[in-house]
């Protein structure tokens, strides 16, 4: 029968991400619930001196799949040497990040497995022995929880920021094997032909602990100038409505809602954004929202922890004087 | 170069969603039906290289009769044609019998690129594309923002951003597409489209059409199965921050902020 929890580790240039210790930490709670034990799987070129890490997280054992063909995530690499690597380990759950990475992976491994995947998920509990994964659908309009059928490993993707980081513990060490596969070449179809990397050094918005968002009331591009001071002596990543990015205020990237990031910040701090409902969506499940905007009845104000009901251009350089004075 | 663009239709962005009786599904009554806004941009993308490199645009969409409206839609844009699987057989199906069933009616269609979008606003998966390019045994680029076919058609590059950086995925055709926000701008059916568009061909088919066992999709057949759903947590409308000047309002905010919320 299948036993265990597996975890497939992201690293990028040989660094471990941390939505990685995420789910490490959370696949040690399930593991512990059922009794079972935690594996996690490691990829990369090179990469088995970062494997140690993942046991002060919590994992049992960590399986390094170490390959000069596996140095940058490819679909088809990567899902053929883990299918393998979950067929010959036989897990009853596995779980992964729902960064970029993971979401693609986790969606091809699936159908290849044929088993049910649950896509960003933001809780997961054990009922009855089996895997009980809890999601956001119409991005947070509703949640759903759902189950499997036939389902040998339970696949699901956890958003990143939202499962609790254990404190590592370097008294706690995972096994370390060297996993055995095999990999066609004549099954790897694409290649990574270039990485551009972005302009910006901000984190991601969909990783990102605290952003600052700006929308149609922050007049042009120009406008974004003081948001980008704030978010730097916040340490705060910029994101926008979709008024700004139709606009070309600020790039697609940026975009933040229904048809843009689905995020999940410690703060969010929304500046000149009305507050329509496919915004909403993509920030609900941020922790503390605040809204600065001069429109008393703005519908932000009904989803807003905080609220200040002024002209964003005199309350932002304020705030970013406030907070230069007390970080 | 002959495109295929799969279509799922959603409830249009603006829906409030309720949730029904059974507690597992959506209240539909006054749900205004819309292409996925993702699958818009596959459906440019597909039309801007038949524009180039000439060759046929087909529309595949999954679901009830009413799905009918959002392929017309795709082929008052410009596609050529349309197939619309519907059986009663496939209703409740998860994203794995839904790419089942796609796949079948694809195999045997002459292709170089499918589209499908990055995922469908509605369930927010992201998974059918992925499961349709493996049940097609065809390699994938997902949540792509930009495409530059070959001269000879044969390859492709796909811009894919991730966190922090973009990466240039290379592919030998045929390949599986997954469109994002950026990719382009969707144009509008033009009137002379919409006209031409109710004389274009729409096929539809059943499972038994695509010979494929009813058994093997639908409620019966999920893997993943809906437990329940259940509203949001409720989110209150919080304090409004006083203060006489935009300077107090700031401070007491800064104040709020790291003292009673401890985000900073
Ligand atoms: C299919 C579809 C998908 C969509 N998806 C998204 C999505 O993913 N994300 C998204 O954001 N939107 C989305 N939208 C658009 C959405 O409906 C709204 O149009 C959009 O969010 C409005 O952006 P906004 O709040 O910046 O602009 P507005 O609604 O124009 O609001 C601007 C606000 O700024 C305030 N303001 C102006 N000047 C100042 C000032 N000096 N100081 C303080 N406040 C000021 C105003 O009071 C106003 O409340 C979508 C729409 C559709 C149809
Ligand atoms: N029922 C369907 N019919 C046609 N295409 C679909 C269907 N469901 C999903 N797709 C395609 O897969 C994409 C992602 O959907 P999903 O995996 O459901 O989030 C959609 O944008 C469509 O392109």
């Amino acid at each position: 029968m299948a036993q265990g929890v597996f975890i497939i580790a992201e690293q990028r240039g040989g660094e471990i991400r941390k939505v990685s210790y995420e789910i490490v930490s959370e696949a040690r709670r399930l593991a512990d619930s059922l009794g079972q034990k935690v594996t996690a799987v490691l990829i990369g070129s090179n990469i088995k001196d970062k494997a140690a890490t993942l046991g002060h997280y919590g994992a049992d054992k960590v399986l390094v799949a170490d390959d000069p063909r596996l140095e940058t995530y490819t679909t088809d690499a990567y899902v053929s040497v883990i299918a393998e690597l979950v067929k010959a380990n036989d897990p009853a759950i596995a779980l992964l990040g729902a960064s970029s990475q993971g979401k693609d992976l986790a969606s091809r491994l699936s159908a290849r497995l044929g088993v049910g995947m649950a896509q960003d998920c933001t809780q997961f509990s054990i009922e009855d022995g089996n895997l009980t994964a809890t999601r956001p659908i119409y991005a947070g309009k509703a949640y759903t929880r759902v189950t499997y059928t036939n389902s040998s490993p339970q696949m699901a993707t956890a958003r990143p920021n939202v499962m609790a980081k254990n404190e590592p513990d370097e008294s706690k060490t995972a096994q370390i094997i060297d996993a055995t596969f095999s990999l066609d070449d004549g099954a790897l179809k694409t290649k990574v032909a270039d990485v551009m990397k972005d302009e910006t050094e901000k984190v991601d918005l969909t990783e990102a602990d605290k952003i600052v968002s700006g929308g149609r009331g922050m007049k042009g591009p120009e406008g974004y100038g003081i948001l980008e001071e704030l978010a730097d002596i916040i340490g705060a990543s910029v994101g926008a409505s979709r008024s700004a990015v139709d606009a070309g205020w600020r790039p697609h990237s940026d975009q933040v809602g229904q048809t843009g990031k689905v995020v999940s910040p410690n703060l969010y701090l929304a500046c000149g954004i009305s507050g329509a409902i496919q915004h909403l969506a993509g920030m609900s499940t941020a922790k503390v929202i605040v809204a600065i905007n001069k429109d008393p009845d703005a519908p932000i104000f009904q989803k807003a922890d905080y609220g200040v009901v002024d002209d964003l251009f005199k309350i932002v350089p304020a705030l970013t004087e406030e907070f230069k004075k007390v970080l | 170069m002959n495109i295929i663009v799969c279509i799922k239709q959603v409830p249009d962005t603006e829906t409030q969603i309720k949730i029904g009786q059974d507690g597992k599904s959506i209240i539909e009554d006054d749900i205004k039906w819309v292409m996925n806004p993702y699958d818009e941009y596959g459906v440019e993308e597909a039309l801007r290289l038949k524009e180039k490199f000439g060759g046929e645009v087909t529309v595949v969409g999954l679901g009830p009769k009413r799905v009918t409206e959002s392929l017309r839609t795709a082929l008052a844009m410009g596609a050529d044609k349309g197939i619309l699987i519907n059986d009663p057989a496939l209703e409740g199906s998860d994203s794995l019998g839904t790419a089942k069933a796609l796949a079948a009616a694809i195999k045997d269609l002459d292709f170089d690129l499918i589209f499908a979008g990055q995922r469908g606003v509605d369930d927010d998966s992201g998974l059918v594309g992925a499961a349709l390019a493996e049940f097609l045994d065809i390699p994938q680029a997902s949540v792509i923002v930009k495409v530059e076919v070959a001269e000879d058609g044969k390859s492709l590059k796909a811009h894919r951003p991730v966190e922090g950086q973009t990466l240039v995925i290379e592919s030998s055709t045929p390949v599986l597409i997954t469109a994002q926000k950026g990719l382009n701008e969707p144009r509008y059916a033009s009137l002379p489209g919409i006209m031409k568009a109710k004389k274009k061909p729409l096929e539809e088919k059943t499972l038994a059409d695509l010979g494929l066992d009813p058994s093997e999709f639908g409620e019966g057949a999920r893997k993943l199965n809906i437990v329940e759903l259940t509203p949001p947590p409720q989110r209150e409308a919080g304090k409004i921050v006083e203060g006489e000047t935009p300077e107090q309002k700031a401070g007491e905010l800064a104040k709020l902020l790291h003292e009673e919320a401890k985000v900073l």
